[in-house]
């Protein structure tokens, strides 16, 4: 079956209100699943946590090295690093616990045909393909990332003001919106080509680089890491709207370009579910 | 199942000599598989690019002077090497097995006249061959920058980085067997080769040289398995390493394939008696 014809069987039209209203209440239901299941594990849940941990640490390996040798590296102190470092864990959790198992689903739903199953329920498809499993262990991520704030913050020894703190949770929610719009366009690729499972790794792979502030790479790298995988957007910039480096210019060409990308991949993603044919069925 | 199904256990020798006549199919149908899936095959090269971020990271520090005895050009060339060994010793074989395991479709491949350890071998290796030749630029620029310390100019030194090279690929090899037949056994056989992929980021020499590392920590990397997966090959390769080290370190190496060799063999072997297949 097409999309088209899915999209057809929702029913009648709702207010905004109503309509936001059913779907924080799907979105609940949803949540409470995905806790659900992984409760079940119980032991798999201790092994997460302490993976958890340990990535933590690993993270902070070369970070440590480098500034054991340097007190500041291209133009950031130790503590600014940190700032980054702790945004770069907070959005890992985002990505690895919200963002990335749902998506991931999808892919296996594309090569499996049983996307159907998903497509024939009366909700938006991307919706409920986006909520469909949430890995609560990352919520350790998300305590690390906020130890490492605090103890960057208490090195710098000056807290971020009020505004500084407003911008730095704007970009928060801008960053959450182009990794799930990066990860929108890699699982709409899984429409054309099946095989990408591995897409995801080399995202991820990609994403580790965003542990450093972007002024450590230079030339080809810098351009890459701005523009077309903008990590620069994930964490320098926000870093950075933390420190008050940020000026309301860069901040709001940010934002902007930001919220264009994510409508970009609402776009892609319609355009490849309605190419979307069943695999088996 | 059990192993009964198998026919009549045949000596060791005669099982080696059919493995030995299987051999040269079992790599030739991989090397085609790479050739298939050559777009799938370069997505997962690229994503071995932590020695480049890591590189471009040391470049900066290194822009106002030497760390330690590291120069912009030896930083180069030390994560070229990491990048290009790394490269062709790592394999997936843990994920691979683990989920054979899981979704049963191991036991199709128990009934098969060769054991899965070899078949699985052969696999592995026969994506080496274009990993080689993907590399190649990255090697060339590697001796181009690092001529002058390059494997130090020492014929013996050179063949302890092949040697090295080697028993890297078997004691990743090892390893991985090792881990991914755990799932036998425990759910979360995965996660703990994870964490073991963590400690190995840091130890083997991945991310940072084992020289940069606190004392301590670089002390408990040299004895420890990981700096023999990567680390080792590598320092013996951009010429870090006399050759009366190397020969230390290798035959160290080749203890640890030796004990992860029967490790793994042993696990696999009780393991299999365990197993009942799910599907199949």
């Amino acid at each position: 079956m097409t999309a088209t014809a899915a999209n057809e069987i929702r029913p009648r039209r709702a207010g905004p209100a109503a309509l936001l209203r059913r779907y924080a209440g799907l979105f609940r239901v949803q949540l409470a699943m995905s806790a659900l299941t992984a409760m079940q594990y119980r032991a798999d849940f201790v092994v997460k946590g302490l993976i958890a941990i340990l990535w933590m640490g690993v993270t902070l390996v070369p970070v440590l090295v480098v500034f054991g040798v340097r007190k500041s590296v291209a133009g950031w102190s130790f503590p600014e690093s940190l700032v980054v470092v702790a945004w770069f864990t907070l959005l890992r959790a985002v990505l690895e616990g919200a963002v990335s198992p749902s998506l991931t689903a999808v892919v296996e739903h594309v090569r499996h045909g049983t996307l159907d199953f998903v497509l024939l329920k009366p909700a938006d498809a991307q919706f409920l393909v986006s909520t469909a499993k949430i890995e609560p262990w990352h919520l350790v991520d998300v305590v690390g990332a906020l130890a490492l704030f605090a103890y960057a913050f208490g090195k710098i020894g000056r807290w971020p003001s009020l505004l500084n703190l407003g911008t730095g949770v704007a970009f928060l929610g801008l960053a959450i919106i182009i990794l799930y719009s990066i990860w929108i366009l890699v699982v709409s690729a899984s429409f054309w080509v099946i095989k990408v499972d591995n897409l995801s790794y080399l995202f991820g792979s990609l994403f580790d680089a965003a542990r450093w502030p972007i002024t450590v790479f230079r030339g080809a790298l810098r351009v890459v890491f701005t523009f077309v995988f903008p990590i620069a957007l994930l964490t320098t910039y926000p870093a950075m709207a933390l420190l008050g480096r940020l000026d309301l210019k860069t901040a709001l060409a940010a934002l902007g370009g930001g919220l264009a990308f994510a409508a970009i991949a609402r776009r892609v993603w319609r355009r490849a579910l309605a190419l979307y044919t069943s695999a088996s069925s | 199942m059990s192993l009964d199904a198998v026919p009549a256990r045949p000596g060791f020798t005669s099982e080696l000599g059919r493995v030995a006549k299987a051999f040269p199919t079992l790599l030739r149908v991989g090397v085609s598989e790479v050739v298939a899936y050559r777009a799938e095959f370069l997505v997962w090269i690229l994503t071995t690019n932590m020695p480049l971020v890591m590189l471009a990271i040391w470049h900066a520090v290194a822009a106002d002077g030497p760390v330690g005895h590291f120069d912009q050009r030896a930083f180069t060339t030390y994560y070229l090497g990491v990048l290009a060994v790394r490269l062709l010793t790592s394999n997936w074989v843990v994920w691979q097995l683990s989920m054979e395991i899981r979704d049963g479709t191991l036991s199709a491949k128990l009934l098969r006249p060769i054991h899965p350890i070899y078949a699985l071998a052969a696999d592995h290796l026969s994506a080496v061959p274009m990993r080689a030749l993907v590399i190649s630029p990255a090697v060339a620029i590697l001796a181009y920058v690092g001529w002058d310390r390059l494997l130090r100019h020492d014929g013996a030194l050179a063949l302890v980085f092949v040697a090295s090279l080697v028993g890297a690929w078997l004691l990743i090899f090892f390893t991985m067997i090792l881990m991914g037949a755990l799932a036998f056994f425990v759910e979360s056989a995965l996660g703990i080769f994870e964490l073991w992929l963590g400690v190995h980021a840091i130890l083997s020499g991945y991310l940072v040289p084992l020289e940069a590392l606190p004392h301590w920590a670089g002390a408990a990397a040299n004895v420890l398995p990981f700096r023999f997966m990567l680390g080792f090959p590598v320092e013996a390769l951009v010429g870090l390493l006399s050759r009366h080290d190397a020969l230390w370190a290798l035959a160290a190496q080749w203890g640890y394939v030796a004990f992860f060799g029967a490790a793994a063999v042993g696990v696999w072997r009780v393991g299999v008696r365990h197993f009942s297949a799910y599907g199949g």
